[in-house]
């Protein structure tokens, strides 16, 4: 098991919370948050030892696109890169609708 | 969309059950819009035991407690997560089980009936967490056990991981079990069987024969459950609500000690067959609610 932090520049506040996914095989659990602070830190707990250069890529791409000021812990039991973009996609889009489900 | 799964899905033909997370299983049995859930994810409360063994935790210990309604009622549902350690119970997925389960059993002593359902799915204890597993195990059944003298226990097990160990133990002592086709009752798995015996004993990759044996189908004939559902989302809804509709049971299978006795007797381990099973135990006094 290995933890890894990585951190990313942010444009603007994040205000909801979302959680999506599971700790089980090939999968992995996203748990997103407001950061304490108007930058990104991701807390990578995975299974897979030796892979910080792969979730590097996976993160550097995500946020080239991505600029809210969110604290991203992921639990991963030996997610693909694949997985992982589509989970972090999922997570921000439930933040989102949780957002627009408490205005509306 | 909304990941909630709160709404019905267009894109569906089928909606399963057992396809769903354990939170979406307990959020589709309450009554809509108002699930609430208790300990999740935020909270964090976390195994302390996996790290030191080098096993990512997953932040809610693979069990989901949810407060709501269930037809009209207040209810407390409690769904394991089959997807993370195989719904292993440890020290704190067995205790928030036990605590949801104890708090239900306070209220309804001071007269305010809490419904209670436990989705099992698991394995039964969780062997990096052995005896603190185990002891939290034997909380559940003692509180599964002193509840159900006031209100139904329902238990569901739907697939696929099905009830074992332990904790086939606990689905056992419920008031009511409902099971769907594909899950599976029984003490050990088929795989532990095949290798503890031997494969004269039990192929466990013979699936037809393992399902014949321990099913859910075999399990409603032979009346250890009470309620036998299509694998779909408001049917298990609707066995859950008949199972509360029918009240506390009158004698609880646990309690059947004689009767149970006498048709293990009936029995020959040499000759069993599914069909020998069905025509032993499946002749009534399975004590119907009152």
């Amino acid at each position: 098991m290995e933890q890894l932090t990585f951190e990313y520049p942010a444009k603007r506040a994040v205000t909801t919370r979302a959680h999506v996914g599971v700790v089980g095989s090939g999968d992995l659990e996203v748990l997103l948050q407001p950061a304490d602070a108007m930058r990104a830190r991701v807390v990578v707990h995975t299974s897979v030892d030796g892979y910080s250069h792969i979730w590097k890529s996976v993160l550097d791409r995500f946020f080239t696109r991505y600029d809210g000021a969110a604290l991203i812990e992921i639990n991963d039991f030996g997610a693909t890169p694949g997985v992982v973009a589509l989970r972090l996609a999922e997570a921000i889009e439930a933040a989102q609708d949780a957002g627009n489900g408490a205005r509306s | 969309m909304n990941t909630a799964g709160s709404a019905t899905n267009p894109m569906l033909l089928h909606d399963s059950f057992i396809e769903l997370s354990a939170r979406e299983r307990a959020r589709s049995l309450f009554d809509p819009g108002t699930f609430r859930e208790l300990l999740g994810p935020f909270d964090r409360l976390e195994s302390p035991w996996l790290p030191l063994q080098g096993i990512v935790c997953q932040a809610d210990d693979g069990v989901v407690i949810a407060r709501g309604t269930i037809g009209g009622a207040p209810a407390v549902v409690a769904a394991i997560e089959s997807a993370f350690q195989g719904g292993s119970i440890g020290e704190v997925a067995g205790s928030k089980i036990a605590a949801a389960l104890e708090l239900a059993l306070a209220d309804c002593e001071r007269g305010h009936v809490v419904r209670p359902v436990v989705l099992f799915e698991t394995g039964g204890v969780r062997l990096q967490e052995a005896n603190l597993g185990l002891a939290v195990i034997a909380e559940i059944q003692a509180a599964i056990v002193a509840l159900r003298a006031h209100v139904p226990v329902v238990g569901v097990i739907a697939g696929m991981v099905g009830c074992f160990g332990g904790m086939s133990l606990a689905a056992a002592l419920c008031s009511y079990l409902v099971m769907t086709k594909q899950g599976r009752l029984g003490m050990n798995g088929p795989e532990v069987i095949e290798q503890e015996a031997g494969i004269d004993e039990l192929d466990a990759s013979d699936r037809r024969h393992v399902w014949q044996l321990i099913g859910g189908e075999q399990r409603a004939r032979t009346g250890f459950a009470d309620a036998l559902v299509d694998d779909a989302t408001d049917a298990v809804s609707a066995a859950v609500r008949e199972m509360f509709a029918r009240g506390v049971r009158a004698e609880h299978r646990s309690e059947q000690v004689d009767g149970y006795l006498a048709k293990l007797a009936a029995v020959d381990p040499g000759t069993v067959t599914p069909e020998a099973m069905r025509a032993i135990f499946g002749t009534r006094s399975n004590g119907g609610a009152a």
